[in-house]
Order: structure tokens, then sequence, then C-alpha cells
């Protein structure tokens, strides 16, 4: 019985219209030519793959847009049930128009060739478009729900207040300050260690190392890079953070928790790394050759070469490079949901336990959240804020490096 | 213009120049610190990685090791079938509550046979087991009724603390603090263990069994995670690997420059920069609240891990496009084929191993990714295995968790032993991620060509 009911769907029926328009569809462009496909402008299988796309492309971009009017539409939360009969009906019969048309449309000199690959142009296009429709679908959800939120919560006090404490019952004070003071705290340790670091690291391969060394190197950098963020993550909340407390801030009488803004800090410095280096290395690579001959023909050392030749004229793309990794830092989230601790306040004490705008869009979305309180709501503000921050970053970073590629072309 | 006449008029060169001069000394001590600090830093960064990983390794592998117990056990037939008509449909109104006492009471007769005393209470004694153990022999019992009233030979799990006695994560000092066990229990179990009767072997159920609840952190295993992981790998790849591609040819081999084409590449390159948890709420947004998918579902985590993977894999397969030379391209449409043709018959295959190393590479960083996840609810407690479809949930519908989730998830619970539960499903990841990029590696080392 399943039998019956699995070619009875829709979805099924409409790839079997297609597959049938695809044989009969061929079979016909061989009749019509008389036995002869010299005669025909296109080959049998190409009048085949019109029909087939004719069928399919249309059915199943009208039963998308149908179900996203239908959403809009009812404008409901919860699961949908299905198609509409009508919806169901109107997909089976496109897919049927569209095969029959195309199997219509056979002559001698029918195109066939040009008229499919017309459909796959349109798929190819479909499927770039999905970039636009993905950064569309980001801004809108956050546009609508923190627009949402700012009708339950003044937005003056959003911006403008430094306390952040909220409570579930209601009456929350919800600042964002105290999180963009742990956002930046954090990823400017992490940037003091990963800069210099990194920076070195590149000029050091790219400058002096044998490729013997480069060859074992430069991969076991890259690896940082390939390590997910939760195992940074771990390894804040069980090595790091405790080491730290022991040997540092507690001798120090600077605080005794784990969880601290250096914690955080250091293990992103890490994971930053490698995307230092391997962006400056790319960049000191592109700096020409000419000019370090230049400087050693006056009778430079290297390091003095590196220094007054090749870091100034590589300093547009290490500036963009560094500002890439800050974006970076912004938008980490698991280390800091398990390094950096839960408290927002706002101190200068590294080793204090501070709070980032990720952790807190975890922590209130994350459980059972209510959509209708700002509690819940806050997080998409929060989501909106990291967004432009992080995207400002990213488009000035990527023009100045685009700008520097240019100058050496 | 010749040395002698440059020698004459500017006599400065006094010593020999293989004596370093003042200036000289300090210009080459420059140059050898600025050599050193390049050096410090590789080293830094190499000896983060070395830490990294040996603190991963050290606190995981223990993960794979657990402490069992061979223990006769009594059944006896009053308590646990109460009708005596040995039916398991009657049988199964008895539960787990009451298998603890009855395994609890087998472990002190196996001590009063070996002789051993304790000021322990029977209670404490009777903590050395697992909470798992009591479901296990229940389960067995349900499938084998006929050995009601006699014993049976089992091997059950011993309790989280002991297991981290045998581990050094427990201690006598830390056991006279802890409610859960005491200094005497510690004692009998080393007895125990003297006698053979416990054992600490390898535990490869780590990676099969489902998560388990607070009190029982030896029963937690990856097997629900690792199944939630394998089936969003499976969207994401269903989804990914078409769309970028198909994207990838566009963009690269029949745009034409113009303010569209611009936009797309624009924004395709700021997708890939966009904070990964910023997916989390679009899904959220669009997936779950607008389009009502079930929460926690593999098919939404895949649809959401996908987003943020197209960008990272249409980057390297317009690369790999972009490295077919243009001969091939001419030489197709030279002999009659069309432009898709040409892209589809010829470049397309030229340019594959790269374009799916770049799928492949793509897919390992998804397969790490945790922070979207968070916010999709894939955190909750799920013990059942999802099924890949139901009727009722549909393909990829029902709730799992994923493995980098499973790790955070255990980082927040109190009992210590899931610190070290983190950590080896950490090691599980880490292997997972190393035969992907290993694919990787090989493909491109085998098959790319280079013009």
């Amino acid at each position: 019985m399943w039998i019956v009911s699995l070619l009875t769907s829709p979805f099924v029926l409409v790839l079997l219209i297609g597959v049938a328009g695809y044989l009969l569809a061929r079979a016909r462009a061989l009749q019509v030519s008389g036995g002869d496909i010299r005669k025909l402008t296109a080959l049998p299988k190409q009048h085949g793959l019109n029909a087939l796309l004719s069928a399919w492309v249309p059915a199943f971009g009208f039963v998308i847009l149908a179900l996203l009017y239908e959403r809009f539409a009812a404008d409901t939360r919860g699961g949908s049930d299905g198609l509409h009969t009508a919806v169901q009906v109107a997909f089976v019969a496109l897919a049927l128009i569209g095969a029959i048309w195309a199997l219509a449309r056979i002559r001698i000199d029918f195109r066939a060739r040009i008229a499919a690959e017309g459909w796959v142009r349109g798929l190819l296009i479909t499927a770039s478009t999905i970039a636009i429709l993905t950064t569309v679908g980001i801004v809108l959800s956050l546009l609508a729900e923190t627009i949402h939120f700012f009708r339950l919560y003044d937005w003056k006090d959003f911006f403008l207040s430094a306390t952040w404490s909220p409570k579930f019952q209601g009456d929350s004070q919800l600042g964002i300050w105290p999180l963009i003071w742990g956002t930046l705290y954090v990823s400017f340790i992490a940037l003091l260690f990963a800069v210099p670091v990194g920076l070195f690291a590149a000029i050091y391969l790219s400058e002096y190392a044998s490729p013997r060394m480069r060859a074992w190197a430069k991969p076991a950098i890259e690896l940082l890079a390939g390590i997910p963020t939760i195992v940074y993550g771990l390894f804040a909340l069980i090595t790091v953070g405790p080491f730290l407390r022991d040997y540092f801030s507690q001798p120090l009488g600077l605080g005794d928790s784990a969880s601290s803004v250096m914690t955080a800090g250091l293990v992103m410095g890490v994971m930053l790394i490698p995307f230092v280096s391997s962006l400056s290395d790319d960049i000191i690579n592109a700096v020409p050759q000419a000019m370090r001959d230049g400087s050693y023909g006056l009778g430079a050392t290297k390091s003095e070469t590196i220094r007054q030749v090749v870091l100034p004229a590589a300093l547009p793309g290490v500036v963009g490079a560094i500002l890439l990794a800050a974006s970076r830092a912004i938008g980490e989230t698991m280390i800091v949901v398990l390094g950096a601790g839960a408290a927002a306040r706002m101190s200068l004490n590294p080793f204090e336990a501070m709070t980032t705008v990720t952790v807190k869009i975890v922590s209130q979305l994350t459980g059972d959240t209510d959509f209708g309180s700002p509690e819940s709501l806050v997080a998409f503000a929060l989501g909106l804020t990291l967004f432009v921050l992080t995207l400002g970053l990213n488009v000035f970073a990527l023009y100045i490096v685009r700008k520097y590629r240019e100058q050496y072309e | 213009m010749t040395d002698a006449s440059m020698g004459a008029a500017v006599p400065r060169q006094t010593k020999s120049i293989l004596i370093e001069d003042a200036r000289t000394k300090k210009r080459n001590a420059a140059e050898r610190r600025f050599r050193a600090y390049g050096l410090a830093a590789i080293c830094i960064a190499v000896l983060a990685l070395i830490i990294l990983l040996t603190s991963v390794l050290g606190n995981g592998l223990s993960a794979y090791k657990q402490t069992f117990l061979d223990l006769e056990v009594a059944l006896p037939a009053e308590k646990l079938d109460p009708k005596g008509n040995r039916d398991p449909a009657e049988m199964a109104k008895v539960t787990t509550l009451a298998y603890g006492p009855v395994l609890q009471q087998s472990l002190v007769a196996k001590l009063a046979e070996m002789g051993l005393t304790t000021e322990a209470s029977n209670k404490d004694v009777g903590e050395m087991i697992s909470k798992e153990a009591a479901a296990t022999v229940r389960n067995y019992v349900l499938a084998h009724p006929e050995l009601i009233g006699g014993t049976v030979e089992m091997n059950i799990l011993a309790s989280g603390r002991i297991d981290g006695f045998f581990k050094g994560r427990v201690t006598m000092e830390s056991a006279a603090l802890d409610k859960n066990t005491s200094p005497e229990v510690l004692v009998i179990a080393q007895a125990l263990k003297d006698a053979g009767i416990m054992k600490t072997r390898i535990n490869w159920d780590f990676l099969t069994n489902p998560d388990a609840s607070d009190q029982r952190p030896e029963a937690a295993g990856l097997g629900v995670a690792i199944l939630g992981s394998l089936y969003m790998m499976i969207v994401v790849l269903v989804l990914s690997l078409p769309l970028g591609v198909a994207a990838a040819v566009y963009l690269e081999e029949f745009a034409k420059k113009n303010r569209f084409t611009d936009l797309i590449e624009v924004n395709i390159s700021n997708l890939a920069a966009v904070p990964s948890i910023v997916y989390g709420i679009l899904g959220l947004a669009i997936f779950i609240n607008f389009a009502g998918l079930n929460q926690s579902s593999p098919l939404v985590g895949g649809l959401v891990l996908t987003l943020m993977t197209l960008p990272r894999i249409i980057i390297p397969a317009r690369a790999a496009l972009k490295s077919v030379p243009p001969s091939i391209r001419d030489a197709a449409l030279g002999v009659g084929a069309s432009k898709m043709q040409s892209v589809f018959h010829h470049v397309l295959p030229l340019a594959a191993p790269g374009i799916l190393t770049g799928v492949i590479i793509g897919l390992a960083q998804a397969l790490g990714e945790t922070a979207p996840l968070l916010l999709i609810g894939m955190v909750a407690f799920v013990r059942d295995y999802p099924e890949a479809y139901s009727s009722s949930t549909g393909l990829f519908g029902d709730p799992s968790t994923a493995l980098p989730v499973q790790v955070y998830n255990w980082t927040q619970r109190a009992d210590p032993a899931f610190v070290e539960r983190a950590s080896g499903a950490i090691i599980a990841l880490l292997v997972f991620l190393l035969c992907m990029n290993a694919v990787a590696i090989i493909l491109r080392r085998r098959f790319e060509r280079r013009w």
C-alpha cells in the first residue's frame, strides 16, 4: 500500500513526470528526425533534458514560493500542516504543462540545447543569489526582532545605561556598555598577544627560515587554525584558567576566579596567531623583491631591511589583517563562554571575570525562552550590534587590503 | 671612478674589515635579536599547540577506560516478580528502584564471603555500584525472565567516584569531604580490585552510549551526539555541495562584470567573516520561529551550518575553477561545444579535486562549530537515538545533540567526572577532523593538477 501512497505523493509525481518527459522527448526527437539524427539541430538527449527541466524548474520554483507565501499569509508560529490541496494540484499541473509544452516544441530545427541551457543558467543564478538572500535574512531577522525589543524597552536605556542585570520577573536593566567593555577588553588582550607573535612568526617564516623549517613550522601553526573553538574553550576552562588563578591572580591578590578576561584573552590570542601570521605572510610576500634588493645594495642588514623597507611597505596590508583578526575576536563565542565568565562588570583588572556580547546572546537565548519578553529579545539587539560592528571592521579591512594589493600589481 | 681614487679621497677605513667596530657590532646584535624574536614567536605558537593537545589528550584519554565490577547477582523472586508468573509485562511494573537494593545485597554478600569487614554502612557499599547498573540488570532480567530466583553473573558499571579513585581523580582526602563516597568505601574498592573483581578496562561504550543524567557520569556516552553530527553533515553536504558549486560556476564562468555580480561577490566575502553566532540567531528567527521547523533537530542545525559553510565553499571552488587554464575552454568551444558544455564537460571535472578539497575543509569547520547550535536548542538533554526519518517529525526532525555541543553541555555539569568525558569527546571530535583533513590532503596531493 505504501507504494501507492508514495507514487501519488505530489513530489514523487513531479519527479516522475520529469523523467517521463525526458524519455518521451528523446523518443519524439528521434521520430521527428525520421531515424536520421544528423537532421536534428540538437541531439535527442538535449531535447530530453529540455523537457525534464521544463517540468521540474517551474514546478519546484512555484512550490517554494507557495510555501513562503503560506508562511507569510498565515503569520503564525508553530508547525506547518503540509501543503494545501490546491497548491499540490497546481504543483503537479505545472510540471505536466511544462513537460507537454517542451514536447510540443520539438521540431527538426528546434534549438533544444540553447533552451535547456537557459534553464541551467537560471538555476546557477538562483544558487548564487542565495548569498544575498542569506544576508537579507540575517538583516531582516535581526532588525525585526530588534524593533520589537525597542518597543518594549527604551533604546536610550539600552545604549546609555552602564548596568546589565536581567531579571526574568521583569524590570530588568539592559545596558549594553558592560558587555561592550568586556568584549573590547578580551579582544584587546587577545590582539596584544596574537599580533606580535603572529607577525614575528610570519616575518621569520618568510624571510629567515630554511625551507626545511618552513615545511614543518607553517603547517604546525596552521593546525592551530583548524582546531574548533570549543576545544580552545575547554582548554581555557580546565588548563589556562586554573593555572592563571593559582600562579598569578591569587598570589598577586588580584582575584580568585579561574574565568577571567586574561584567561579568555590569552586563549583567544593563541587562536588568532595562525590568522594573523598567514595573512601577514601573504602580505609580506607580496612586497616586491626589488625593494629588498635595493635596501641590501645600500648595505642594510636583513633586519634593517625588514623594519625600514618591508614593513612600512606592507603596513596597510598588515593593518588590514589586524582588523580582520579583531573582527574575529569580537565575534568569537565559545572561548569567552567557557573562559571569561558571566558577570557583567566594567573593571580594569584583567584577572576578574567579565562578560561579552556573545556570551549574553547565548545565555539569553538558550533554555526556555519567551519571545515576548525584553530579556530574550535583547539578544537580537545584541546580535545586530555585533553584526554591524564586525561587518564595519570587515568592509574597512577588506578595502584596505584590496587597496594595498593593487599598489603592487 | 676607481677604488684607488675613492680610498685616497676618504681615508676612513683604518682597521681591517674583519674586526667589527662598535657600530657594526651594534647592528649585528640588533640583527641577532630580531632573529631571536622571530624564532621565539614560532616557538610560542608551536608550544601553545603542544600544550593544548597534551592537556586535552591527558584529560580525555581516561574517558575511554571505565571501571567495571564482576558480580554474581542474586535475583530474589519475591522482589522482582511479586505476582510470580514470570510474565515480562507484569515484571516491567517493578522499576529500577527495586533493583538497586538487590544489587546492594549481592555486593554485601560478596564482601562477607570474601571476609572483608568494614565500618561503612550497607548503603555506602551499595553506592559503589553505578545507578545505571540497576537499569542494565533490569533490562537483562526482563529479557530472560527464567533466571529469576537464581543468580546471574553480570559485568556492571562501578560508580563515578570509584572509577575516579582508580584514575586518580578522587583521593582519600577528597572522599572524606564527599557525601557520595567515603574513605572506607575506597578501601573496599581497592580490596575488590586486588581480588580481581573490579577491573578498569577499555570502554568503547563511551562512543555509542547516549548521554546520562548528572548523577551517573560513568554511563554518559557520545552515541546520540555522533549520530546527530552525522545527520547534520549529511544535510550540509547534500545542500552545500550543489549550491556552492553552482554559485561558484556562475560567478567564475558566466557572470558578466556588473553591479549585481559585484554585489554578490562583496556579499560572499563578507558572509565568510560574519560571526558564527549570528547564523545561530538567523536560524532561530527564520527556521524555527518563522518556518516552524523542530527545535534541536539535525535538519535545522544542518540548514544553519549550510548557510555558514556556503561562502567558505564558494571561495575555494572559485579559486579551483580559476586555476583551470583558458586553453581548455577555448579548445572545447573550438570544436563546437556550447559555453555550458565546455564548463560542465571539461572545466568542472578538471577543477573537481580542488573543489572537493574545499568542500571537505568546509565540512570539517562545520563539524566543529558550536555557537550557532546552542541557539537552536541542540543543548537539550537527549537520551533517545534520533531517527533519520520518522513519520511524525519528518526527515532528520528528531531532537538530538551534536559532538561539540555535547562537550559544552558536559562542561556545565557539576560532577568533575564530566570534565574527563568532555575531553574524551574532544578527542573523538579531533579524530574525525583529522580524518577529514587527511582525506582533503590526499585528494589534493593525488589528483590536483598544476598547469
